[in-house]
């Protein structure tokens, strides 16, 4: 539904987006996710029609946007700070948008109180933004901006000024909405977790460019690059140098003194090439005895143990220096638990537990 | 304890005898009768006569007399009139570079500000005697118009009303611009982002948006304005002609030229309760912006 | 990044133009040689000349800077007191009497203030003159130090004051050790205020000055009755030097005092 055709965008030397080309279909949540400055938010902003890009163009349903102002696209935004009108009351706040379209009063009043009860806000349709708390703020924002039943619909950081606990009620309840309504959600965020929970797809951008762009299991499970595997959640990075072993198979020589490690790979490696192995923590399994039969075996020492309540993670240290992190869900009492500091350890992993990565 | 009791003391007494002890003279003199004596006015407090004759001997006169005089009801609406006029025209000055200041690149703002206290500082006398030169039938308002062909004519400007508003929006500016630019300046962008993008235009965004929002700033701006205006003297006596009737200016003469120290009281009391209305008003914008920002 | 819009651009021009063309016009006919006002006949000082001959001028000039300085002293410190009392006083009989006497002044206008005050100095048989002029200017510029310094005090932090006691300070010495050092420039811009105002006012100072005591407005004011002079021009435009002189020296610093504490925040950070 819509296109970025090689858009840039510079604000004075600085390239905030880059030639970028990217497309979203109707119906999908789309997030747009990076570190602050990477350009997600000026991509969001061009959307809405605050800015335009210095080069390149967008497309919505086929249309060139460019020329269209804020105020006469069929896009919706919720903004970062909610930007609720404190003069207003949370019920003329949701009407704001239906009345500049000149929609009769009946179906206005009839359309908000749709949206109250979507949001589970008639009880406060009178109170000013000020009287509520955070949560419902940000319910009152998304209220505002489906009122007018966007095609598209922006939303900032929506949930960045709510509290952890309140934030993963949020995000569920966003994922519900936005199947009820049908309509496309594009969500900018910095949090990995949260566009895994709610996207249908995520891009991940660095530096005014998407990195990669694919639903969130494939991000997680087969990034395509090591910043990529390193923004989302914890990862290993090994560095060695790939020989072909077979079909889609490589043996890996990483650090001196070690056995190489063996390696699936759809992707491709030339005889020689450096190469980075990325793990997750959560597929290198620790054992206190040498386990028989596992694709790659290392031996190391416990350095530090994280626990985190359901898992522990573990950072072992190998003779060459190097520390290997490895999770394990912590099934039994801490007390039972079969090793501690400074204990050695066994880490093993499968073949395929791990994706390698040009260098 | 004895510390915070001098603490408290010494300030209060201080404003006892030098705020509120001189209102109740005045008030007192108000009832009193005008005398050739000195001081001119009767009675005086006498202790062997007591409180009640004294009391007895008071009377609302010169209240009365107001009322008769029209010079002095009209004074009175002319000085209405003047001053919401002024705080009018204030406000359609103001407001825009209030604005402008609070549009303007972070950096400079510090240095609008600046610009728009510095002539604060400066001699209120001198602003207004700045403009005589000015407006006078000779002045360079009517040389540079003259010069330039717009009249044929040089315009009688000084000492009239005109110049009465011109001196009041040139010496009152800043006080219009100060609030509304703090109630402009917090304002988020992203409201007026928030109004376009639900379908509003640049201009009724800021009709609905920017105008509600800076309301309290408008409404200190213009009392700030207002209030003083009404008891303005130096303006109307210096660029006013003989037909600009203020109130402060005829409690000067009255007192000065007159030397009806009753009648003179009388007039200030009344201007103090019309003053009351606008003050209560603006004390209650000011204790509601309060709460908002709490 | 963000440019101004020509609507924003143009008001603000006009604005600022309108508010120093005046002052500027006066100030160049400062240095006009003719006597006539409104016709350049050539640079000259000779007006500034005159005016240092003028006693009157002089002798009013004294009276008025003896009057501001005292005046804008007590005021200061009657209305930090005040304002000490207002923020942290907590409850007191007559509270509201208190805090209504200290904001009535800032509203109430000239010509009632200096009657009033004239009254009652006749009342009490006070001779009019420099000691009536300072009782009279105190007075209503305390209220303005009050509020400024009340202004500063409501912001300040409580926990300062408490941790000084807790380390053994009387209340006295928390005051002056800690109170005092933080809310100086408070204190400081209520003084240059109390000082400009008393400096500025006709009206009341022509209520309580007598024969005696003449002020510097009020032989303005005299002297400006009868139409435009370039004495007065001169005048005016050394009164104006001095105080943008002051005022640009004093926001000059006080940007120095902000950049050296950024910097110095900012490498406190890096550490």
């Amino acid at each position: 539904m819509i296109q970025f055709q090689n858009v840039t965008k510079r604000f004075g030397d600085f390239t905030a987006i880059d030639d970028l080309t990217i497309g979203i279909y109707e119906k999908e949540f789309f997030a747009l996710l990076g570190p602050s400055g990477c350009g997600k938010t000026t991509m969001m902003r061009m959307l809405a029609g605050f800015e335009t890009p210095t080069e390149g163009s967008i497309y919505l349903a086929g249309q060139d946007m460019a020329p269209v102002p804020p105020n006469k696209r069929a896009t919706n935004m919720m903004f970062q700070s909610y930007a609720l009108f404190p003069h207003l009351s949370i019920w003329e706040n949701i009407a704001f948008g239906l009345k500049r379209e000149g929609m009769a009063k009946p179906q206005i009043s009839d359309r908000v109180n749709e949206m109250l009860r979507l949001t589970r806000l008639e009880k406060f349709a009178s109170r000013k933004p000020h009287q509520i708390s955070g949560g419902q703020r940000q319910r009152v924002a998304l209220a505002r901006s489906l009122a007018k039943k966007p095609k598209l619909l922006l939303l900032d950081e929506p949930l960045g000024a709510l509290d952890k606990k309140l934030r993963q009620d949020t995000q569920f309840e966003l994922m519900d909405i936005q199947e009820k309504t049908g309509t496309t959600f594009v969500i900018v965020t910095h949090d990995q977790e949260e566009a895994m929970t709610v996207a249908s797809r995520v891009a991940v951008m660095d530096n005014g460019r998407i990195i990669q762009v694919a639903t969130p299991d494939r991000i997680y499970e087969t990034p395509n690059s090591v910043y990529v595997a390193d923004f989302i959640g914890e990862v290993n990075i090994i560095d060695g140098i790939a020989t072909p072993n077979g079909e889609e198979s490589y043996s890996v020589a990483w650090k001196d003194g070690q056995a190489p490690l063996n390696v699936k790979s759809p992707s491709s490696f030339s005889d020689g090439q450096s190469c980075h192995l990325a793990i997750r923590p959560e597929k290198v399994t620790i054992n206190a005895e040498k386990p028989t039969g596992a694709d790659n075996v290392v031996e190391g020492k416990i350095l530090d143990i994280a626990y985190l309540g359901n898992l522990s993670t573990y950072h072992v240290e190998l003779p060459s220096g190097a520390v290997i992190k490895a999770q394990s869900a912590n099934t039994r009492r801490i007390s039972r638990r079969a090793f501690t500091w400074e204990d050695t350890v066994w880490l093993s992993w499968t073949a395929t537990a791990g994706v390698l990565l040009a260098a | 304890m004895m510390r915070r009791f001098t603490l408290i003391a010494i300030p209060y007494l201080w404003l006892l005898a030098l705020f509120l002890v001189p209102f109740v003279i005045v008030f007192k003199i108000s009832l009193s009768d005008v005398a050739l004596a000195r001081p001119p006015y009767t009675p005086h407090f006498d202790w062997a006569t007591g409180i009640w004759a004294f009391l007895s001997e008071l009377d609302f006169e010169n209240f009365v007399f107001l009322t008769q005089d029209d010079l002095y009801w009209k004074a009175y609406l002319s000085s209405l009139k003047i001053a919401a006029i002024s705080t009018l025209l204030t406000l359609l000055v103001g407001y825009p570079m209030a604005y402008a200041m609070a549009r303007a690149p972070q950096e400079w703002r510090a240095t609008l500000m600046m610009l728009v206290i510095l002539p604060f500082w400066t001699s209120f006398l001198i602003r207004v005697y700045a403009w005589m030169g000015i407006l006078s039938n000779e002045g360079f308002l009517n040389q540079f118009l003259l010069w330039t062909g717009v009249i044929s004519e040089p315009l009688t400007i000084l000492n009239t009303n005109t110049a009465v508003y011109i001196g009041i929006v040139y010496t009152y500016l800043p006080f219009m611009i100060l609030p509304i630019y703090a109630a402009l300046e917090r304002l988020d962008e992203s409201l007026i982002e928030a109004a376009e993008d639900l379908g509003c235009s640049r201009l009724s965004a800021f009709w609905l948006v920017t105008i509600p929002l800076s309301k309290t700033g408008i409404i200190a701006g213009c009392f700030l304005v207002f209030i003083p205006v009404l008891g303005e003297f130096v303006i109307p006596s210096l660029l006013g002609g003989s037909d600009t009737l203020m109130i402060g200016k005829v409690l000067w003469e009255e007192f000065f030229s007159n030397r009806d120290w009753p009648v003179a009281s009388a007039v200030a009391v009344v201007l103090l309760l019309l003053l009351i209305i606008p003050i209560v008003l603006f004390q209650r914008n000011q204790q509601k912006q309060q709460e908002a920002e709490q | 990044m963000k440019r101004m819009s020509w609507f924003n651009t143009v008001s603000l021009t006009l604005g600022f133009a309108f508010l120093y063309v005046p002052m500027l016009i006066l100030v160049i006919y400062s240095f006009n040689e003719s006597k006539l006002v409104t016709v350049w006949a050539g640079f000259s000082t000779k007006w500034y000349g005159e005016l240092m001959q003028n006693e009157a001028f002089l002798s009013a000039a004294w009276v008025t800077i003896k009057v501001a300085v005292i005046s804008s002293t007590i005021a200061t410190v009657l209305g930090t007191m005040a304002a000490y009392v207002l923020v942290r006083g907590g409850r007191f009989m007559g509270r509201t009497l208190f805090s209504g006497m200290i904001y009535a002044p800032l509203v109430m206008p000239e010509v009632i203030t200096g009657l009033s005050l004239l009254l009652l100095f006749i009342g009490i048989g006070l001779d009019r003159g420099v000691l009536t002029i300072v009782l009279a200017h105190t007075t209503f510029s305390m209220c303005y130090v009050s509020v400024v310094v009340s202004s500063r005090l409501v912001t300040f932090d409580r926990s300062l004051e408490e941790a000084a006691l807790d380390l053994g300070c009387s209340p006295s010495e928390a005051f002056r050790l800690v109170t005092l050092p933080i809310i100086a420039p408070a204190v400081i811009s209520g003084w240059l205020l109390a000082f400009t105002l008393s400096l500025d006012d006709l009206v009341i100072a022509s209520f309580t000055s007598g024969p005696a005591a003449t002020t510097l407005p009020i032989k303005i004011y005299s002297a400006v009755r009868l139409g435009v002079s370039p004495e007065i021009n001169a005048l005016s435009t050394l009164m104006i030097a001095i105080v943008t002189i002051g005022v640009l020296t004093a926001s000059l610093v006080n940007k120095r005092q902000i950049v050296r504490q950024q910097r110095e925040e900012k490498e406190a950070g890096r550490n």
